[in-house]
């Protein structure tokens, strides 16, 4: 059992080489096959984590470079295993949206490798390097695969996404400098008492908090995500909004918070109300947006807003309270959960609809109800979701959250709230004109949900309607982090 | 014996949830099965229903609650739960009932439509909602059934999904109640940093209890108001109020469940419930929030009570006629009465589901026109239909004796008599007595008196299927009169929990009531005896008239106002989001392009430029050197004898 | 007239002048060879005669090295015979001024 988060990372590798010399046409059964690999394992880790005890397990350790201190350093804790399990979900669904060559399916392993070793990695050197990996394979995705405009997609959500990481890199090199170590938790156990004094300190926050906004997005570091979104084939956006967003929250959690946590508390407002105006600026400019896509996007910004409102409610409060903190923090853990699947399941749905028009503005349909029930049925199901109609997933993430932070900060709060209202116009407005009036004319020759499109749409909206009526069973995932973690931020 | 009833109370909304679920999963030909599986559903959670308003006749004050842990969260267990008191035991026999005969009246009104299954799913969603919204000890519990209220009431109202103006009153419902709902969501979250818990009866650890209310403190206020957002908006009440005539647009027996037992009845239903946070701190049963509630709701009676006057469509003027009702019971809520409030949202529940179902029928028997200027006469042609409807309006106008809504009416007009805070809301009620009892009489003239005009013409009583509800309504609206006389008021002891029943609550008010509603009628007759396609107060007044019936302009004004505003923000977020932040974004590229290409020139023009003079010049030089190499050997030889005489030579000299 | 040391070194420059001569103006390879075997003969003669006017009794280095030098000219004289040979063979021709393959 040593050794099964790095199988997690390499296998999806392996996957990509033989994908990618397979024979034509057999590129997407031997990712999909990988994928069930990693399924497993990830399900096998499920297994073998201590969900009661918590900390950092099954944690693998070996030299790597000693010179410069980098480790081969894996491990996972509940909010780690709770990414790779919402990655190892959302890759197939991907892989299945689209028929797709073998380098496509390729580089889409390289992906999730990357994906995993970043949500694994308690090392910083080894993290960047993931972290830095995903990013290849997402910029060829786009600039290959993608639709119109895809040349300058993909150049502006690599530029962005680089520049952020080499700030970030530039400050850790900092923080090596003066600490000497690159480990997580040794950073983590520094981070209280200050992790390099003075300007220098801000100039290394700044480093980092950079990269992981312009990651999550975080406004007004947002722009390339629309584009982005809007451009990339469906699977490469599912992957986008379900996974690779939450690598920037994750990062936001794993470092910004326990190396930084004065920085954060000095610049508490000012972050809470760039979380708000993501929320709810990213939520009006939905509003009027006439592409599906792009529409998806924006409403993704705001919900990580969302995330990002609770880090920031909880890091920005001046007394210790640890009952709203962790609801807090638990309503971002189940909200990283939830938006990945909500969100990838829209885009997918969004997907369903370009292959069978060839456009996908919202102009483009109409009356869709009556030619195809079941897509609608399905797809209005995850857009209530999205929307956060209790009963479904989205809502119990959302309530924690709103619930941590109105008590720690009531009035940024009360503000971000009008961001659930004005997510349900968007899509509202969105259902109006693509499920209800007369069938446009273009649409009559649409076919309903295919038998393959059913293996997705049906246990992807089963898991929605689960998580929001039994979301306990993810709770005892990520408890025990969320207590410890909760305990972390109260100290003075 | 008490626990076992209130620990399956659950299955009360599970059993429609079930049906409706399972006629999802039938196909659209399955009719008869559908419409039966919804109607056993119904009749099931009827009997449970029962069953549960028995044990809290036994005792009063009887409270039951079975709570359970819903997820655990870090260190801390969410709990929900549900309660059985007078107030819920009630209500579930209300629901059940009325819907059980909404029900029954759909499998003949739906008969001809092509998704009747569909609509029997949505009906059972619906009511299955709105016995969650009853049931729930725990204010997290009702809002999650809360808010599934509204997804079925945007299901049902947007149920012609092929009409475009359905699917936008079904957003402009859903939206409207979720403004209010963002209200009580941020109320909810008050409530639960102040007194951790959400629940509301928890053995003394709940958040209606004494506890738990006083450690509210100033909170208390301002928590309630929030609450009071969200029952505002579900409700109907003024400012929230525009959706309601709006939903008239879904199928009649929609408009007869979400108008009489369930969706409008939420919002009373919650003020109710969290009654406790209302008067919480009271000086002689006032406080600000009650007093808040107290005015909106006289407004809203008020206005829409008007409004009511002017409309043309047989449906909205009975929506108009509930917004009314609502906000006469939000009154009564608010000055203290609730019992008063209660009884009569119990009694509007069958008087409005007679009258919405009587007009569904009324439309069926036209071939589906809604003017009520070209009905008339059909007095003769529906006698069934007749006869119940007027049962229905006079239990609406207040006339008293054999029909439920007088009595209810005249207890809330007593409790108003003795608000201490002001006289100024009984006599404006006493004015909405009036007023009701007139528009009532005009639409009864217009509808039943008079001339035929042109869609009366074909008009035909409808099927026993639609009938027969009718009848089992008026009835029980006949017989609710004898259990709500106030000669022996039972019914409001046990809501209040009180141990005997009070003595008689027969008043001399009772009798200004009267006078005011045989004003009403009278003054209706008077008016209206000869009516055409004209209204004889749009003749005397055109200019109030056409105010009215434009419904005082209040949609185009949030239409213009707070609907404009949001959607120029949202333009606005777009346009920064394209022009500003982008642009920033863009303008760091340009200006990282243009240091590129200052780079690269000078590259170009400094150092390539150097380096290419220094290779050139070397290469220059090296051919120079190459030509001497001719590779001829005596030339090669002769350098060397040269070379060696230089050297010879400069021997010579040095020494 | 006794012999005087200038005497010598004056017939070796001489015969060395002449020898260079041929050397650098002749075209014919073979005569190339000759003049430097000519300026080798100068050189020999140089060491007999500084032998003969130094100071005497002394060993007989001037012989010996002149008697090595006529060896080693004879054995340089087959080699480049051989090499005019092969070169003939090769380009057919003896004339230096057509050989310049070895020019940069």
């Amino acid at each position: 059992m040593a050794h099964l988060i790095t199988g997690l990372i390499f296998i999806p590798i392996l996957g990509a080489l033989f994908a990618s010399v397979a024979s034509r046409g057999y590129g997407r059964a031997i990712a999909l096959g990988s994928n069930l690999i990693t399924a497993l394992l990830a399900l096998s880790l499920w297994r073998h984590y201590d969900a009661a005890a918590g900390g950092m397990q099954l944690v693998e350790r070996h030299v790597w470079i000693p010179s410069i201190g980098a480790e081969y350093l894996l491990g996972l804790d509940g909010l780690s295993l709770l990414l790779v399990l919402l990655t190892s979900l959302i890759f197939p669904f991907a892989l299945l949206a689209q028929r797709m060559p073998r380098g496509f399916c390729a580089l889409l392993l390289v992906m999730q490798s990357a994906l995993y070793g970043t949500f694994t990695a308690q090392n910083f050197l080894l993290w960047f390097l993931f972290y830095e990996m995903s990013l290849v394979p997402a910029f060829l995705l786009i600039k290959i695969w993608g639709g119109a405009k895809r040349d300058r997609a993909a150049t502006k959500f690599f530029l962005y996404t680089f520049l952020g990481s080499v700030a970030m890199l530039l400050s850790f090199l900092g923080i090596y400098l003066v600490r000497g170590t690159f480990d997580f938790a040794e950073l983590t156990r520094l981070g209280p008492g200050g992790l390099v004094p003075g300007k220098a300190g801000w100039l290394i926050f700044a480093g980092i908090f950079l990269g992981l906004a312009i990651k999550v997005p975080l406004f007004p570091f947002h722009t390339w995500l629309p584009d982005a979104y809007e451009a990339a084939p469906t699977g490469v956006s599912m992957v986008l909004t379900g996974v690779l967003s939450k690598m920037g929250v994750y990062g936001f959690i794993r470092l910004l918070l326990p190396l930084f946590p004065h920085e954060l508390k000095i610049l508490g407002p000012w972050l809470l109300a760039l979380a708000v105006c993501s929320i709810v600026f990213s939520s009006l400019a939905a509003w009027v947006q006439s592409d599906l896509k792009r529409m998806l996007g924006y409403l993704s910004i705001s919900h990580l807003g969302y995330c990002l409102l609770g880090l920031f409610a909880v890091t920005a409060t001046r007394v210790a309270a640890p009952n709203e903190s962790q609801a807090a923090l638990s309503g971002v853990f189940l909200q990283i959960f939830n938006h990945g699947l909500t969100a990838a399941a829209l885009f997918y749905f969004a997907g369903l609809l370009e292959q069978r028009r060839g456009a996908r503005g919202l102009a483009d349909f109409g009356g869709l109800m009556q030619r195809t029930p079941l897509l609608c049925g399905w797809m209005s199901v995850a857009m209530f979701s999205s929307l956060g109609l209790p009963g479904l997933n989205g809502f119990v993430g959302e309530f924690l959250i709103f619930k941590g932070s109105f008590a720690l900060a009531a009035g940024f709060t009360a503000v971000a709230v009008l961001g659930l209202l004005f997510t349900a116009v968007a899509l509202l407005r969105a259902m109006q004109a693509l499920f209800s009036g007369p069938l446009v004319e273009s649409c009559r020759e649409f076919p309903d949900l295919r038998v393959g499109e059913k293996w997705v749409v049906v246990p992807a909206t089963l898991l929605m309607f689960a998580l929001g009526i039994y979301p306990q069973f993810l709770f005892g995932l990520f408890n025990s982090t969320v207590a410890q973690m909760a305990r972390l931020l109260a100290q003075p | 014996m008490r626990v076992e009833i209130v620990a399956y109370l659950w299955l009360i909304p599970v059993l429609p949830l079930a049906a409706s679920l399972f006629i999802l999963g039938l196909s659209g030909k399955r009719r008869g099965l559908a419409s039966g599986i919804a109607i056993t559903g119904q009749v099931l959670a009827l009997l449970l229903s029962l069953a549960a308003f028995r044990p809290t006749l036994a005792a009063p004050g009887y409270r039951a609650f079975a709570n359970f842990t819903w997820f655990t969260f870090g260190t801390q267990t969410l709990r929900l739960g549900c309660v059985l008191d007078p107030l819920t035991a009630v209500m579930l026999v209300m629901i059940t009932f009325v819907s059980l005969w909404i029900f029954v009246f759909s499998v003949g009104y739906m008969a001809a439509d092509k998704n009747f299954t569909r609509f029997f799913a949505c009906l059972s969603f619906f009511s299955a909602a709105m016995l969650g919204v009853v049931i729930a000890n725990s204010l997290l519990l009702l809002f999650i059934c809360w808010e599934l209220v509204g997804l079925a009431s945007y299901l049902l109202i947007g149920f012609w999904i092929e009409k475009p103006s359905a699917a936008a009153a079904a957003k402009k419902a859903f939206i409207t109640t979720r403004i209010g709902d963002l209200g009580f969501f941020l109320g909810m979250l008050w409530l639960y940093g102040k007194s951790g818990t959400l629940l509301f009866y928890d053995g003394g650890n709940g958040a209606l209890e004494s506890a738990a209310l006083v450690s509210l403190g100033a909170s208390a206020t301002f928590i309630a108001l929030l609450i009071f957002c969200g029952a505002a908006g579900k409700s109907g009440q003024f400012p929230l109020h525009v959706w309601l005539p709006d939903a008239m647009e879904g199928p009649t027996p929609v408009s007869a469940l979400i108008h009489a037992a369930t969706m409008v009845a939420a919002g009373v239903f919650l003020v109710a419930r969290v009654y406790p946070i209302f008067s919480s701190g009271a000086v002689q049963g006032v406080t600000t929030s009650l007093s808040v509630v107290v005015w909106i709701g006289v407004i809203t009676a008020l206005i829409s009570a008007l409004i009511g006057l002017a409309q043309w469509d047989i449906k909205r003027i009975l929506a108009y006629s509930t917004v009314s009702q609502l906000g006469l019971m939000m009154v009564s809520l608010g000055v203290g009465g609730v019992a008063a409030g209660i009884m009569h949202l119990l009694a509007h529940g069958f008087f409005k589901a007679l009258l919405f179902l009587g007009s569904g029928s009324v439309i069926h028997g036209c071939h589906e026109e809604q003017d009520i200027r070209k009905m008339g006469g059909l007095r003769g042609l529906m006698p069934v239909t007749f006869a119940t409807y007027a049962i229905g309006m006079m239990a609406l106008s207040g006339v008293p004796l054999f029909f439920a809504g007088a009595w209810t009416k005249e207890e809330i007009l007593h409790a108003t008599s003795l608000w201490p805070s002001s006289r100024v809301p009984h006599f404006l009620m006493l004015v909405g007595v009036v007023l009701t009892a007139l528009y009532m009489t005009r639409q009864m003239i217009y509808v039943f008196f008079g001339s035929r005009r042109q869609a009366a013409a074909h008009a035909h009583e409808s099927p026993s299927v639609m009938t027969l509800p009718l009848v089992v309504l008026a009835t029980c609206v006949i017989g609710l009169s004898v259990l709500l006389t106030p000669a022996w008021p039972w019914l409001q002891s046990y809501l209040l929990g009180e141990r005997t029943v009070g003595e008689s609550l027969l008043q001399p008010g009772l009798f200004v009531a009267l006078a005011l509603v045989a004003l009403g009628i009278g003054l209706g007759v008077l008016i209206y005896r000869r009516v055409g396609e004209s209204d004889p107060f749009a003749r005397t007044f055109p200019r109030v008239f056409r105010f009215l019936e434009e419904r005082m302009w209040l949609d185009e004004f949030y239409d213009a106002t707070i609907l404009a505003l949001a959607r120029t923000a949202a333009r606005v977020s777009d346009l920064l989001d394209r022009y500003l932040w982008d642009g920033l974004a863009r303008f760091a590229g340009v200006l990282g392009d243009s240091l590129g290409g200052l780079t690269k020139g000078f590259d170009e023009r400094a150092i390539n430029a150097g380096a290419d003079d220094a290779s050139g010049a070397a290469r220059a030089f090296g051919r120079l050197l190459s030509a001497r190499h001719s590779g001829q050997i005596q030339a090669y030889l002769g350098a060397v004898a040269v070379g060696m005489l230089a050297l010879l030579l400069l021997y010579a000299w040095l020494t | 007239m006794t012999p005087m040391l200038s005497t010598f070194l004056l017939l070796s420059a001489a015969l060395f002048c002449i020898g260079l001569l041929a050397a650098l103006s002749r075209r014919h390879a073979i005569f190339i060879l000759i003049g430097i075997e000519m300026m080798l003969a100068a050189a020999g003669l140089n060491f007999i005669a500084f032998w003969r006017f130094g100071p005497q009794p002394a060993p007989p280095t001037g012989v010996m090295v002149t008697i090595f030098a006529i060896a080693i000219a004879a054995a340089e004289a087959a080699v480049g015979l051989a090499l005019v040979i092969a070169v003939y063979r090769h380009y057919r021709t003896t004339n230096v001024d057509q050989i310049d393959q070895l020019k940069g």
